[in-house]
């Protein structure tokens, strides 16, 4: 099995409960069909998804885990960011 | 023979996903990936439960208090009346994933059909079963194509395991006489009517798959009568092995 005819594709699962697609795991197939089945057979045997979405690996650009301070150190100092002084109506639901 | 013909026509139907079942789950820990093992399994249960659902009203037909184990687990290879086509053995990945599509587009416009059987009990098992040969066809059509159009491995492979499956294809198609008064009764599925969707299925994804549908020629028969070849006692030595050596166990 090459990764010329086998390569990396990641798998994202709606669940029943969540609101959003997350990111289940990843997975080897031809091709993006041929992945959404193997998806289904490997993330949902359970009856957890509702919705899949496959992405070929080489399609995500990732964040270098050495601009890490660069990136996210700047953001620790603003606590007021966190939505934790007011109160979030009930009517608005999930935010 | 005392079987009446909708015992033996259930148990067609249950004999049929039970071996194929089997095969299929033939693959566990051994498919080529790790995310095929798993589809080859999923499979592997979906025609086990068929199988279970069809035992279980057999034996109810029947009424001699057989359970859906005595059925699958004692009786010998010439009571067994599945087609042929599912005791060949499991050969190599192109093998399985051809008799898969062979079996698939046929089972799946079937069980539509018997969805609608004036038999309630064959009709529910059916729908549900109509879900889940549809993935099947699905999945194993998509590799066809692929394996005929990939590398010149798997199309060689491919056809190879055409050749060797072919004749084997007819026996699904085929009406008696336990079956006719059935089928006029609106209890059972007339297979023969279902070939020319049949074929056209195969040719469909056979036009993709870059692979020549062979010429009808002659067409293996017997095991709806219970006449089997070799391998399906085999297949049973293993299936019934724990039944056999140690009778009545549970676990």
């Amino acid at each position: 099995m090459t990764e010329k005819n086998m390569p990396l594709w990641e798998v994202f699962i709606r669940s029943r409960t969540g609101l959003s697609h997350r990111h289940a795991g990843s997975l080897h197939a031809p091709d993006a069909e041929m992945a959404l089945q193997a998806a289904r057979d490997v993330y949902t045997r359970r009856g957890e998804g509702l919705s899949i979405w496959v992405v070929p690996s080489s399609a995500i650009t990732a964040s270098d885990p050495s601009d890490k301070d660069a990136l996210f150190e700047p953001t620790a100092s603003k606590i007021y960011r966190h939505p934790t002084f007011y109160e979030v109506p009930d009517e608005v639901g999930h935010m | 023979m005392t079987d009446t013909p909708l015992f033996t026509y259930t148990l067609r139907l249950a004999d049929n996903a039970l071996v194929l079942g089997h095969r299929l789950s033939e693959w566990c820990g051994h498919a080529p990936m790790l995310e095929e093992d798993l589809a080859l399994a999923n499979m592997a249960l979906d025609c086990i439960g068929q199988a279970r659902n069809f035992y279980t009203y057999a034996g109810e037909i029947e009424g001699k208090g057989r359970t859906e184990d005595d059925l699958a687990y004692l009786r010998d290879c010439d009571g067994f009346r599945n087609i042929l086509l599912v005791e060949r053995p499991r050969g190599d990945f192109a093998f399985t994933i051809l008799r898969q599509f062979f079996y698939a587009a046929f089972m799946h416009p079937y069980f539509e059909r018997l969805s609608a059987s004036k038999d309630e009990r064959l009709a529910s098992i059916a729908a549900k079963a109509v879900k889940e040969m549809a993935y099947h066809l699905r999945h194993s059509a998509e590799w066809v194509i692929r394996l005929g159009d990939g590398t010149e491995e798997s199309a060689a492979r491919l056809a190879e395991a055409l050749v060797d499956l072919w004749p084997f294809t007819g026996e699904m198609f085929e009406v008696d006489e336990t079956e006719r008064a059935l089928i006029e009764a609106g209890v059972a599925v007339d297979p023969a009517a279902l070939r020319p969707l049949w074929l056209e299925t195969v040719d469909r994804v056979f036009a993709d798959a870059l692979l020549a549908r062979p010429q009808d020629g002659w067409m293996q028969t017997g095991g709806r009568r219970g006449e089997h070849s070799e391998h399906l006692g085999h297949l049973l030595a293993d299936l019934q092995f724990m039944q056999r050596a140690y009778p009545g166990s549970t676990w």
